[in-house]
């Protein structure tokens, strides 16, 4: 009797937060803590899933990941070079400023800083000139037909503010104090931040000030969201069971059916905008882990081919990743601009043509080699590496398997010290230039070509398209030459592409938080029902 | 007295040197900061600046002696990963694992002496062997197995208590502390039982031994013998006999025990030293690593300095200064 008297009376207690109309609370959960409150200092996921609460750019992302108007309601290219904006009248942020273009150039300019880590996207920008108050101009270096894409991710910031704060550059590292963006914010978003205990809890509050809340489809009930890191996977699964937790981002996937059976537990599944892949060293004349002696079997096509169908994709689906995944042969999921579905295709598993392939190329004994391996990047990344090890030394290339975790693996590959190594490219401004500049460009010093190119994959045509993207400003034109990369990469294999990585996201069943493929959720969308 | 504490505190500096300079040549091996913080987007000439600017270019001595004098400063430096003054974020987190540490130390000591004595007296009692079964599951359980053992049971199956966090604190001063709060106790039991299961179990063996050692002795016989009633031979003779090692494994296994807070704090989310620990290991962030084994040696010599304090107050040789006459 007594110990129901209890539990009821922990029922009414639990109950009521929902029950009122006030105060709705969602108590969110992930792995990661954000490392900083700074708008320009991480361009890490932990760090903008909190901040895409509190901070927005000029233009906002749809649920789909289109455009749509921000803190700027409208944009034009006047001429190549030069981008208008015309920004939002009426908008204050959260300590009662106004906004206004000082505002919006003091931000872009901040995110040019040296130590900003979101100059990716604003690489193109020469300056922002402000017109009138509510009216800014971006000029560009180079014609830039994807500005707008780049823009939708560079927070703005208030000057004012900023200024008082002594926070006009992003945080320094070297610095002996605190910047006082690490712990607190000042932005124009459909929520305010109230607590920042780093590691323990984050609390941001609804800000009923916010212009959106107008705007058909921004239909969030919440009041109050919750976020509190819980590193230990088994944990997070746990908090979500007993309901001390209503939502978490990053469920693990062994633990995905239990959740789905669970009543009150819903699963969403998604893909990501992240494709995961193996690159090669296709440079050196030698390579520094393989007992071939004088020659680069991988500058050979024909064993990056017989690499390449030597891969069960299906089982690394299905058994690996327990069919959270969606295999790809190209380099760049459908969500990113210049997408094609011709050339996602892959060469198919075929293990005795693998070997032929290899005879062919001269390694009829195959040949070893050293897998670099990432162990807490991706999902399952070890796990993946150790399945496609074995299958490559199924068809005569013994591969011993590297695995380390991600503060070892990155200096290792960037210091090109490797031969073949697994890596996850995601694509923050859904434009297919940013993974084809970075990843496939031959290293040439210019700004962002080559930069994560560590195999030192290089041809002529492939640096010429590249170009061509870059500065072509009508979209068909740029998008077939998009898409005649990808055929030559294809042909090239520069890579092996193994698949977009699937985001399962977990909440309690009354919740509502509509899935996204950046895995970014936007709270002003999302509900306690 | 005063010497003794003296010379053993000179003997601790070279430990401490000893200390720092082996986990700052660890760093070489941990990774680079620099690639986790730059993130996805950088040139080579911004990660030069940064590698510059954290003086990670220099070599190994010159970090070395800029580190020390600065640790005299009483300055660790900003941690990489959080941006903050990495003595605010030690000062911070210390509260909680002290609680939790000492909560844990106390569980064992409380619930492991009795049950020592207990089982030391009454060997064959079916009681006994329960201890002695449960007491082989403590010691062979890792601790995280353990955690997730009670989260389910308690937080998911029953749920009674919160599976993680600290609950509501309050603060002191500086101090944060979840002791006088219902929801900070309550979200204290399962990490206290996780940590101190372990020592609980220890402790009860070793009482349990050094009972049965001692109550074989002559002047155990002796007191029964003058008609002492049982509970002055148990507790005043013999239990206080079977004392000194108890303390110096307790003392010993107070270190352990907030070296092992680590894996217990990451299983409940519990926003102590541990944990920042543990991530900073993930992130290469060497600043908070360095404070942290420091701060660990520092509290391993002075735990060992009590330990050797409370000798002289239960070992009467030690006090008289006589050597061996053994016994009253």
């Amino acid at each position: 009797m007594r110990t129901r008297a209890l539990a009821a009376a922990a029922a009414l207690a639990l109950a009521v937060p929902y029950t009122s109309a006030e105060a709705r609370t969602l108590r969110w959960s992930a792995a990661g803590d954000p490392n900083t409150m700074d708008p320009h200092s991480q361009n890490l996921g932990t760090v903008t899933k909190i901040l895409n609460q509190i901070y927005e750019p000029l233009i906002l992302r749809t649920r789909d990941l289109g455009l749509e108007p921000g803190l700027a309601t409208a944009w034009r290219q006047l001429e190549p070079t030069r981008w208008r904006f015309e920004l939002r009248r009426g908008v204050k942020f959260h300590n009662g400023n106004d906004f206004t273009a000082d505002d919006v150039v003091f931000s872009i300019e901040r995110a040019l800083a040296p130590t900003s880590n979101f100059g990716i996207f604003v690489d193109t920008v020469q300056s922002a000139v402000k017109v009138d108050d509510f009216t800014v101009d971006v000029v560009t270096k180079i014609p830039d037909p994807i500005l707008p894409n780049k823009l939708a991710s560079v927070y703005i910031m208030d000057r004012e503010w900023s200024e008082a704060n002594n926070v006009r550059q992003p945080q320094n590292t070297r610095a002996r104090e605190e910047t006082h963006t690490v712990r607190n914010t000042n932005g124009t978003g459909p929520f305010r931040l109230t607590i920042r205990e780093p590691d323990v809890r984050t609390v941001m509050v609804r800000n009923d000030q916010w212009w959106g809340w107008n705007v058909p489809g921004n239909d969030s009930n919440i009041t109050e969201i919750v976020y509190r890191p819980i590193a230990s996977d088994a944990t997070r699964v746990a908090a979500l069971l007993s309901g001390e937790v209503d939502f978490v981002l990053d469920p693990p996937l062994q633990d995905l059916e239990r959740l789905k059976r669970a009543p009150n537990i819903s699963v969403l599944e998604g893909p990501e905008v992240r494709t995961l892949f193996f690159a090669m060293d296709v440079k050196r004349d030698e390579l520094l882990y393989s007992n071939v002696k004088g020659r680069n079997p991988f500058k050979d096509l024909r064993v990056r081919q017989a690499l390449y169908h030597a891969i069960d994709i299906e089982a690394i689906r299905t058994r690996v990743m327990r069919g959270q995944a969606i295999v790809t042969g190209t380099l760049f999921p459908p969500q990113v601009n210049g997408y094609t579905k011709e050339w996602d295709k892959r060469l198919p598993f075929d293990p005795a043509r693998a070997r032929a392939l290899l005879a062919e190329a001269g390694f009829p004994q195959g040949f070893e080699v050293t897998l670099d391996c990432p162990n807490n990047r991706y999902i399952n990344d070890e796990q993946i590496c150790q399945a496609v090890a074995a299958m490559w030394t199924r068809v005569g290339v013994n591969t011993r398997l590297n695995a380390m975790p991600l503060a070892q693996f990155f200096p290792k590959i960037q210091r090109e010290d490797t031969s073949i190594y697994l890596l996850g490219w995601g694509v923050p401004t859904l434009d297919a230039l940013y993974s084809i500049q970075s990843l496939l460009a031959t290293k040439d010093g210019r700004p962002g070509n080559g930069i994560w190119n560590y195999g030192n994959y290089s041809n002529p045509r492939m640096d010429a398209l590249t170009e061509t993207i870059k500065n072509e400003s009508d979209p068909e034109k740029r998008n077939a030459a998009i898409a005649e990369a990808m055929r030559l990469y294809h042909e090239d294999v520069p890579h092996i592409p193994l698949h977009h990585q699937m985001i399962p996201w977990a909440m309690r069943a009354n919740i509502t938080i509509p899935h996204m493929a950046n895995n970014q959720p936007y709270m002003r969308w999302a509900r306690v029902n | 007295m005063l010497a003794f504490i003296l010379s053993r505190l000179l003997q601790a500096i070279p430990v401490m040197l000893t200390v720092s300079l082996i986990s700052f040549a660890m760093f070489a091996y941990v990774g680079d900061p620099v690639t986790i913080m730059l993130g996805q987007d950088y040139t080579e000439a911004q990660r030069e600046a940064l590698v510059r600017e954290l003086g990670l270019d220099q070599p190994f001595f010159v970090q070395f002696v800029e580190f020390l004098e600065n640790v005299l400063r009483g300055d660790f430096g900003l941690s990489y990963r959080l941006g903050r003054p990495v003595a605010d974020l030690i000062l911070e987190r210390l509260p909680a694992t002290l609680e939790l540490a000492l909560t844990a130390a106390l569980l064992a000591l409380l619930v492991g002496v009795p049950m020592g004595v207990y089982t030391g007296l009454y060997r064959d009692s079916w009681l006994s062997r329960l201890f002695l079964t449960v007491s082989l599951i403590g010691v062979s359980l890792p601790t995280f197995l353990i955690g997730i053992l009670l989260i389910l049971v308690f937080a998911v199956i029953l749920g009674w208590l919160p599976s993680f966090g600290r609950g509501e604190t309050v603060a002191i001063g500086w101090w944060t502390t979840g002791l006088l709060t219902w929801s900070g106790i309550k979200a204290l039991i399962l990490p206290a039982v996780t940590l101190g299961l372990y020592q609980m179990t220890l402790i009860m063996r070793l009482v349990r031994s050094e009972m049965l050692e001692v109550l074989r002795t002559d002047y155990i016989k002796f007191a029964r013998a003058r008609g002492l009633p049982d509970r002055i031979v148990h507790f005043g003779h013999a239990l206080k006999n079977t004392l000194v090692p108890v303390i110096t494994i307790t003392g010993l296994q107070l270190g352990a025990i907030i070296a092992f807070a680590i894996v217990t704090e990451t299983v409940f989310q519990w926003p102590g030293m541990g944990l920042l620990f543990i991530q900073a290991v993930a992130n290469a962030d060497i600043p908070i690593m360095a404070a942290y084994l420091i701060l660990v040696a520092l509290l391993f010599v002075v735990i060992n300095l009590i330990v050797d304090l409370l000798y002289y107050a239960v070992d009467p040789r030690l006090r008289s200064g006589l050597a061996a006459t053994s016994g009253r």
